[in-house]
């Protein structure tokens, strides 16, 4: 696993308190992790704050599993 | 009207977490005050509050990992942290967990707070100026409003019945209960979860109240001694955190199921100044005009009064103008009549005050047994009325009643009368 893949999984970890066992690519935030809309655009502004990016509210939408995220941020940051 | 029963008690506050602890404490005169250590306090005039005995869960100490996941609490205030312990509390208490959709919307929640999450109002503010919009938490507005309590009460024990929320600074606890037995006397619910919350500890609210001249600012090397009410040396109440939170019922609703009854809610007064933003009317009108509404609610005559917590915040002219009020409400009565304050060891818990004093006098009915007025060394006043001065009373309760005064000018009585079995 990449670097920033370990980064959003130990976010994901932390905010939504889930087992890191269930934090996989292709885990959903809303429908496999237990997050509500609210617990989504707090994630974001994790992500922004992890990574120094911004992420803006369009792209944001579909940011919609884990792999989204990390794919998101793999093209994004340094 | 039908007549409403109390079914359930819990608290969280500084002389203890569960009702048990805080109870013994009380009666044994314990104070919850100490100097404040985890933020600086070194530049405020007030240094010292009565905090929640924080520790592993045992013994009576308060662990929030207890009563709320890490997950949910980083997103709330602390207020809303100590309303769900004591809502847990009191709902076990009560055995009344609701899980047919029947059940539940006969079941409703009003659970009040003073000032909310005042902290985290602050914090906010601090990084919406230095760290823009952007950065502000979508948890921020509903992590602090103070109906959340109630929200969040709500939603864990999925309570459909009416939801909602009381704002009357100091007499918020009062109030909540109050009016949620009124919502069940006028047949909108069977059971309330009704009681005040608070988290004020930090220093906006030290300074505010501070630069308000309501805080104790003589006794930062003695903080035990700090909250005197009826001394002639008090200088000003000392603040305290935490929940009351009662489990209202229908009298023939908690006797069909069999509940244990506390006591019954059988007056409730309320009242207004109309004078001025903090101070209490110098005559008392307003204090006595609420215990006679209450009294007279309650079809009682003052002689049948065993016991009156007392607002009592140890505040200069409060406490004097509250004692004159009661004085002639009791008139020939007065010598029989035990009056104690127990924010003498719990501090001025604010909105959540009223309601862990209404908790206090239904356990003086429950066990004959007054809590005293600790630091009670020098009367300011002759009175007939007995304080309880620094030891406590045993004697028989049947009727307690229980006052709560607020900034701006807002009163409310609570009386509670023993139910035979």
């Amino acid at each position: 696993m990449s670097d920033i893949a370990e980064r959003v999984k130990k976010i994901v970890v932390e905010h939504l308190g889930v087992e890191p066992e269930k934090v996989t690519e292709n885990a959903s935030f809303i429908d496999d992790l237990g997050a509500d809309s609210l617990d989504t655009v707090e994630l974001v502004m994790a992500f922004e704050e992890e990574f120094a990016v911004e992420i803006p509210d369009d792209a944001a939408e579909t940011i919609l599993t884990v792999g989204d995220a990390v794919k998101f941020l793999e093209k994004n940051t340094q | 009207m039908r007549r409403v029963v109390v079914t359930g008690l819990g608290t969280v506050n500084p002389l203890g977490c569960g009702i048990e602890t805080a109870w013994a404490n009380a009666l044994a005169g314990n104070s919850g005050a100490s100097r404040v250590d985890h933020f600086e306090v070194s530049d405020l005039a007030c240094q010292i509050a009565c905090q929640i005995p924080r520790g592993d869960g045992s013994n009576g100490t308060f662990n929030p990992d207890d009563w709320m996941e890490v997950k949910e609490r980083r997103k709330v205030d602390d207020f809303i942290v100590f309303a769900m312990a004591a809502a847990e509390q009191a709902l076990t208490d009560a055995d009344w967990k609701p899980t047919s959709y029947e059940d539940q919307t006969r079941s409703g929640v009003l659970i009040g707070s003073g000032i909310g999450g005042l902290m985290g109002i602050e914090d906010g503010a601090m990084t919406l100026r230095d760290r823009g919009p952007r950065r502000l938490s979508p948890f921020f507005i509903p992590g602090r409003l103070i109906n959340l309590a109630s929200g969040y009460v709500s939603i864990r024990y999925g309570l459909k019945g009416p939801n909602h929320a009381v704002v009357t600074a100091c007499s918020t606890g009062a109030h909540a209960i109050g009016d949620a037995a009124r919502l069940i006397a006028l047949d909108d619910a069977d059971v309330m979860v009704a009681g005040g919350s608070e988290s004020p500890i930090g220093r906006l609210a030290l300074a505010g109240f501070a630069a308000c001249r309501a805080l104790s600012t003589h006794f930062n090397d003695e903080p035990e001694k700090a909250s005197r009410p009826y001394d002639r040396d008090r200088d000003g109440f000392v603040m305290g955190e935490g929940a009351g939170v009662v489990v209202l019922e229908e009298y023939e609703h908690a006797k069909a199921r069999g509940a244990r009854i506390y006591g019954e809610v059988i007056g409730y007064g309320l009242s207004g100044d109309a004078y001025h933003i903090t101070a209490p009317s110098e005559d008392g009108d307003g204090a006595y005009r609420c215990m006679s509404a209450a009294m007279k609610r309650a079809g009682i005559t003052a002689a049948e009064i065993d016991y009156i917590n007392a607002h009592g915040t140890s505040t200069p002219m409060g406490d004097e103008i509250e004692l004159g009020a009661v004085e002639r409400l009791m008139g020939n009565a007065a010598g029989n009549l035990t009056m104690s304050s127990t924010k003498s060891a719990t501090g001025h818990l604010l909105g959540a005050a009223g309601a862990v004093e209404a908790i206090f006098s239904l356990l003086a009915i429950r066990d004959n047994k007054i809590p005293p007025t600790i630091n009670l060394d020098n009367p300011s006043i002759e009175t007939a009325i007995d304080l309880a001065p620094n030891a406590s009373r045993d004697r028989e309760v049947n009727v307690a009643l229980s006052n709560s005064f607020g900034f701006g000018g807002t009163n409310a009585s609570l009386v509670f009368r023993r139910v035979d079995a």
